[in-house]
């Protein structure tokens, strides 16, 4: 009965190995050479502590959005791949033109201009 | 879970709309500058060509469901489609010589249009809360971004931001009311809504009406009736002439197919409870509208206080709930959206020639700078005001005709005493046109497109006045045919 | 086969003086004077043509009555209403008439009108007025026949005041419009009625059903009157109106503001006729109630006989012919009031001719006298008007009935029948028309001989029109020609027609388009006294009739030719009866004394206190002020904040759950 959940505490354990060796290797083997911004708890660029009202370039925005939508994508294509199998090629076709649909609006914005910073 | 193939020749047009408005969008994308109006030829071929696919399939009595019973087609989607096409080809025709002289952005203009008609496609076709939303939002977002077309004019970021947020608002109170409705009634499936509010004699439970609320809310503002009406005149003056266009006619339709399909297919057991929601709305309407429209000194925003006005007068029309109703609604909207594309159409067509035409004022002597357009105005004016023997006066007595037919004639009487009040503005603008002299006589001159749109829009509101029963008896049938 | 001909006929018979209307109305600026008329003459050729051959199937060939629908022109409820042609022995007399008159008035137009600004639109309305003219008689229903009485009226009040901008012009026409409105009141009346009643407007099924309702009595605020004899008596007031019988005749001297030919075909020949027409056309209903005729025949011989005397004093050659025309239209009226239907068609025939005679002749005298339309300022024109004066000649004497003018058989057989005649108020009618025929000669004598005979008083007029005596000349051609044309038939249509129209019995021409009861039928005695027309002329002087008309002719002759002095002499004796003539019996004083000012006092107190005080100011300019104010008021809602306006729509959702929950 208990034994079939030792995969799950194997799978803890691998995840506690991976978390932990990164950040002891960067301590140890990595360089250090901290100053403020270095210190602060986020990095985005902007100060930590000050008003929330603060003008910022928009093109942060439109980075932001067009994040969320390919982020968003991913989010639909779990799903997809779980149950593949019992959607069978009908759900193989939908997805495609769902990427399809994406892939014309990538090519939109690439072309607009819309990834460069400038 | 079983699975099946849809049958995909219900949703041709909206396959092929999707299909073309992404072509199109890649077209636009790739060719050069100076040939532009080839987004624009493509984007009306493919209103052409959807209208072709559309027509073919009107003609069986009854709805047929598809994807899941996602889908739905009957004959008043096919119709309620065939008049978005139209109305939007004709804002489309306006915009064609419009957009360039004013440096908006041509190819998204068409396709984000193009997007939009697809999502009232979906809206008019939709038969489940799920597809409605999406329709609702791919149908409304294009339109946020219409309007502020114009980035560099601060009126227009105005509207804009303005419809955005508030429009925002509405969505959401839409959203809101569906989830309650679902949780009501435990489906999505607006027939199925239907069967088990009728079944289980919900239709006094809280959520059930709350539910009612937001939905009708939400709905109400996408019409842009009183109360929800106050982005109405800042849209209107402040977007683009052929986006008002688009906004005044085509986006109308759809919000009074969402009406149907929602209220009408999905809530007619909770009739009792949203015939008042409506009065009050309608009764505010048309009191606001025409109260507000005698003191305007902006063509544009005059425009949109009688739009206001007018979507009073059509939802006096549900407010019935009968067949007869719903078909005189059908029918007003249909000759509102002809009506708003003439004047529109003047207005654009003087701005297009390089006249200003922002204040009333600016019609003056309209009769001797072009008197054929002074004609059309006119008649679209006496239309609007509801004298016969235009079609404006046969679709404000269908309404009333229904509304007495229901034993409503308090409602008659009002819709009546407000259509005097709002004959005001709409011959004030006649006699502006006609007995005053212009400040600027050049004549004005447009392309033959836009000569023969405008003629097709003054002369088709004169002949369907005199002959509005093929019309007429098209919006009864389509209700008459479908079981209600 | 035949039907088709019949209606393809009758159709361009209509047709094709609306069509020349409309050519030379619509473009006749662009085609020039002489096309339009040539467009309009050609026309109204062609439709003399039709009516030709239509009198000719339908008299000598003796084809079935043609009565068919063209096309349903408009329903309602029960009712449906069409328009149709009905071709009859009765429609196809008056289209004849009608078309031959136009079409020679058309040409003396060419003449008379030349030079004036709006020729080709007087042509326009010359035509337009003869395709009503025809849809009147032609149509097989009530609403034809509104339809084309309507129209004559209009045109007739456009043609009235053709030359606007003379004031007595634009008055006059005014006055005939008002005063046909009063007649055309009884009338649609009359036709609600028959509407309400027979559920149709078809002459023919009104017609079958007609004898079922004689009986049938209506209750109006407590007093019991026949249906009929309301239906009838209302469209004779109808009738009153268009064709000038008392008290409703105010308006016809006026109407001679209007251009001559106008008052030749319109105003003597065909419009004024419609009335007699439409008495005949209706005599299935007016034959069911006697009190009908009796008004019709009472107020005829009264016109016939009062009105003729109006004549003896005026001294506008006009309007002398114009009274006349009122006097012979109460004979036609008197006539029919006796059941005599054909006489008065008949008579309604002849007259047009002799008629339009001598208003065209009187037209060739006004021409010749540059526009001098007062006979006192003429006189011994016979040496330099010939042609004119032998057809003045014509026409006078065929007014006055001497044998065998056209007139006089016409006329004569009224005078008999009226004689012969027991319906109430017959014998008062007699006596009137008997005295009428004395009146008639010496009137239309007097005219004659002040014209063309004794000394002449041409003066030279103020103005610059400076004329010798040397300058009269007889008018040209386009002018005379209709005049011999019309000389004809006001000489030999009396003999000619006389026999088919009236003493043929059951064969007579009009037999299957009137009905006529049995116990009204008093045309029948006569013809049993009837011996041809040559020896019906040459027994007249065995009649009254014709000796007062001969006495009338000498006393003209004495009093105007040889001892003038007996005209002076007489009036300064008669003073009274003078003046009551030359105020008409004071018809206009009344009429403008307790309509036009009565009505004007209340149009002013409801002007004043009604429209100015309570609907302007409180109704209208209150209503607007409570409006605007609101307005205002409302526009300050639209802020402009977007919180505003979200706030306004939370507002809304909460005013929404509160409604629905409370």
């Amino acid at each position: 009965m208990l034994q079939n959940y030792l995969p799950i505490l194997i799978f803890i354990a691998i995840a506690i190995v991976i978390s932990v060796v990164p950040l002891l290797a960067g301590l140890i083997l990595g360089p250090r050479r901290p100053d403020v911004a270095k210190n602060s708890p986020y990095e985005c660029g902007f100060e930590a502590f000050s008003d929330a009202r603060m003008p910022f370039d928009v093109r942060f925005y439109l980075v932001a959005i067009l994040f969320i939508i390919f982020d968003l994508e991913t989010a639909f294509l779990f799903p997809w791949a779980v149950s593949l199998r019992e959607i069978g090629s009908f759900g193989f076709y939908a997805m495609m033109v769902f990427l399809g649909i994406l892939i014309v609006g990538f090519i939109y914005e690439w072309k607009r201009g819309a990834l460069e910073w400038e | 879970m079983n699975f099946e193939i849809p049958n995909f020749a219900l949703a041709l047009p909206e396959i092929f709309v999707l299909t073309m408005a992404c072509a199109i969008l890649l077209i636009d994308l790739f060719i050069p500058k100076h040939a532009k109006t080839l987004t624009y030829l493509l984007a009306q071929i493919t209103l052409l060509g959807a209208a072709i696919l559309t027509f073919q399939q009107y003609g069986h009595p009854g709805s047929v469901t598809t994807f899941n019973g996602m889908f739905v087609l009957n004959n008043l989607a096919i119709v309620l489609k065939l008049f978005i096409y139209l109305s939007a080809f004709a804002s489309f025709l306006y915009a064609r010589s419009y957009l360039p002289k004013t440096k908006i952005p041509y190819g998204e203009y068409f396709v984000l249009g193009l997007f939009s008609v697809l999502g009232m496609m979906v809206i008019v076709s939709a038969h489940n809360f799920i597809v409605l939303f999406l329709g609702l939002e791919l149908f409304s977002l294009p339109i946020y971004a219409m309007v502020a077309l114009r980035r560099d004019e601060g009126i227009c970021v105005e509207a804009a931001i303005k419809y955005f947020v508030t429009g925002a608002i509405a969505t959401g109170t839409l959203l809101y009311g569906l989830s309650m409705l679902y949780g009501a009634t435990g489906s999505m499936d607006i027939t199925r809504v239907s069967e088990v509010i009728m079944q289980s004699s919900l239709s006094d439970e809280l959520i059930l009406v709350f539910g009612l609320v937001f939905a009708v809310v939400g709905m109400v503002f996408k019409l842009g009736a009183v109360p929800f009406h106050m982005w109405v005149p800042d849209v209107y003056e402040g977007a683009p002439t052929p986006v008002v266009l688009f906004l005044g006619t085509t986006a109308k339709i759809a919000a009074l197919g969402l009406l149907f399909r929602l209220l009408v297919d999905g809530l007619q057991p909770l009739s009792v409870q949203w015939q008042d929601l409506l009065i009050i709305v309608a009764v505010l309407s048309m009191a606001l509208g025409n109260l507000a429209a005698i003191v305007q000194s902006n063509i544009k925003r005059m425009l949109a206080y009688s739009s206001i006005a007018h979507m009073g007068y059509m939802a006096l029309g549900l407010v019935t709930a009968t067949p007869q109703g719903y078909g005189a609604a059908l029918f007003y909207m249909i000759t509102y959206a002809i009506m708003t594309l003439g004047a529109f159409g003047v207005v654009a067509i003087m701005n297009n020639a390089g006249c200003e035409a922002s204040k009333v004022s600016d019609l003056r002597g309209l009769n001797s700078r072009n008197p054929w357009l002074a004609l059309m105005m006119l008649l679209v004016m006496f239309s609007m005001a509801g004298i016969p023997p235009i079609v404006g006066f046969m679709a404000k007595l269908s309404i009333l005709e229904a509304l007495i037919g229901v034993h409503l004639v308090w409602l008659a009487a009002i819709a009546l005493f407000f259509a005097v009040i709002g004959a005001y503005y709409y011959i004030r603008v006649v006699k502006v046109m006609y007995f005053e002299e212009p400040e600027d006589a050049t004549p004005i001159k447009y392309p033959v497109d836009m000569q023969i749109a405008i003629s097709l829009s003054g002369v088709g509101l004169l002949v369907l006045g005199i002959v509005p029963g093929a019309l007429f008896t098209l919006c009864q049938a389509v209700f008459g045919a479908t079981p209600y | 086969m035949i039907v088709h001909h019949i209606q393809t006929a009758s159709l361009i018979c209509i047709l094709s003086p609306l069509l020349g209307a409309a050519i030379s109305g619509l473009a006749g600026k662009r085609i020039g004077n002489r096309a339009s008329h040539t467009v309009a003459i050609v026309g109204l050729a062609i439709s003399f043509a039709a009516a030709i051959y239509l009198f000719a199937q339908v008299v000598l060939y003796k084809v079935p009555v043609y009565n068919a629908d063209l096309y349903l022109w408009g329903g309602s409820g029960r009712f449906s209403f069409h328009a149709g042609i009905l071709v009859d022995s009765l429609t196809t007399v008056m289209v004849t008439t009608v078309t031959f008159v136009s079409l020679l008035v058309h040409v003396y137009s060419i003449g008379y009108m030349r030079g004036d600004p709006a020729y080709h639109r007087f042509f326009s309305y010359m035509s337009l007025f003869t395709f009503f003219m025809l849809v009147l008689v032609m149509g097989n229903n009530f609403l034809m026949l509104f339809f084309g009485w309507e129209g004559v009226g209009l045109v007739s009040y456009l043609l009235i005041g053709f030359w606007f901008e003379r004031e007595s012009a634009a008055r006059g026409s005014m006055k005939a419009f008002i005063v046909n409105r009063v007649g055309d009141f009884g009338f649609i009346l009359g036709i609600a009625v028959v509407l309400a009643y027979f559920g149709t407007l078809d002459y023919a099924q009104v017609f079958k059903q007609a004898p079922s309702l004689a009986g049938e009595i209506v209750d109006i605020s407590g007093t019991q009157f026949s249906v009929i004899t309301v239906m009838a008596l209302l469209l004779f007031v109808g009738a009153m109106g268009k064709s000038a019988q008392i008290p409703l005749h105010v308006w016809l001297p006026e109407s001679m503001e209007g251009p001559t030919p106008i008052s030749a075909l319109i105003h003597a020949a065909t419009m004024v006729t419609a009335g007699v027409y439409m008495v005949a056309r209706l005599s299935p209903l007016f034959e069911f109630s006697e009190v009908a005729l009796s008004v019709v025949l009472v107020f005829g011989a009264t016109g016939a006989l009062f009105l003729g005397m109006l004549a003896l004093v005026e001294n506008d050659i006009k309007r002398v012919i114009a009274y006349s025309t009122m006097s012979q239209l109460g004979y036609m009226m008197a006539a029919n009031g006796v059941s005599a239907f054909s006489a008065a068609i008949f008579h309604l025939m002849t007259h047009a001719c002799f008629k339009a005679l001598l208003f065209l002749a009187a037209g060739s005298v006004i021409v010749a006298l540059h526009h001098q339309q007062d006979m006192r300022k003429m006189g011994g024109l016979r040496k330099y008007l010939p042609i004119t004066y032998i057809t003045f000649l014509i026409g006078a004497l065929a007014l006055a009935a001497l044998p065998p003018f056209a007139g006089f058989y016409s006329k004569d057989a009224i005078i008999e029948v009226v004689k012969q005649a027991n319906t109430p108020g017959a014998t008062y009618a007699y006596y009137c028309l008997l005295i009428g025929a004395f009146v008639t000669s010496l009137y239309i004598f007097r005219a004659f001989f002040m014209t063309f005979h004794g000394e002449e008083r041409m003066v030279d007029d103020q103005n610059e029109h400076k004329h010798g005596h040397g300058e009269i000349h007889e008018s040209e051609y386009f002018i005379l020609l209709p005049l011999v044309l019309l000389a004809i038939p006001s000489i030999f249509l009396g003999f000619m027609m006389v026999t088919p129209m009236l003493y043929s019995g059951q064969f007579s021409l009009l037999g299957s388009s009137i009905y006529v009861a049995p116990e009204f039928d008093f045309m029948t005695a006569l013809v049993t006294h009837y011996d041809g027309p040559a020896y019906m002329a040459l027994t007249a002087f065995m009649h009254p009739p014709f000796w007062l008309s001969v006495l009338g002719i000498l006393m003209a002759w004495c009093f105007y030719v040889k001892y003038p002095y007996w005209a002076t002499y007489t009036r300064k004796y008669m003073e009274i009866f003078y003046c009551v003539l030359k105020n008409k019996y004071g018809f206009d004083a009344f009429n403008d004394f307790f309509f036009v000012r009565g009505v004007r006092g209340i149009s002013q107190f409801f002007y004043r206190i009604g429209d100015v005080k309570i609907i302007d100011d409180c109704m209208v300019n209150g209503t607007g002020r409570a409006i605007s104010h609101m307005s205002a008021w409302v526009r300050k809602l639209q802020s402009g904040y977007l919180y505003h306006y979200v706030f306004v729509m939370i507002l809304g959702l909460f005013a929404f759950l509160a409604w629905v929950l409370l």
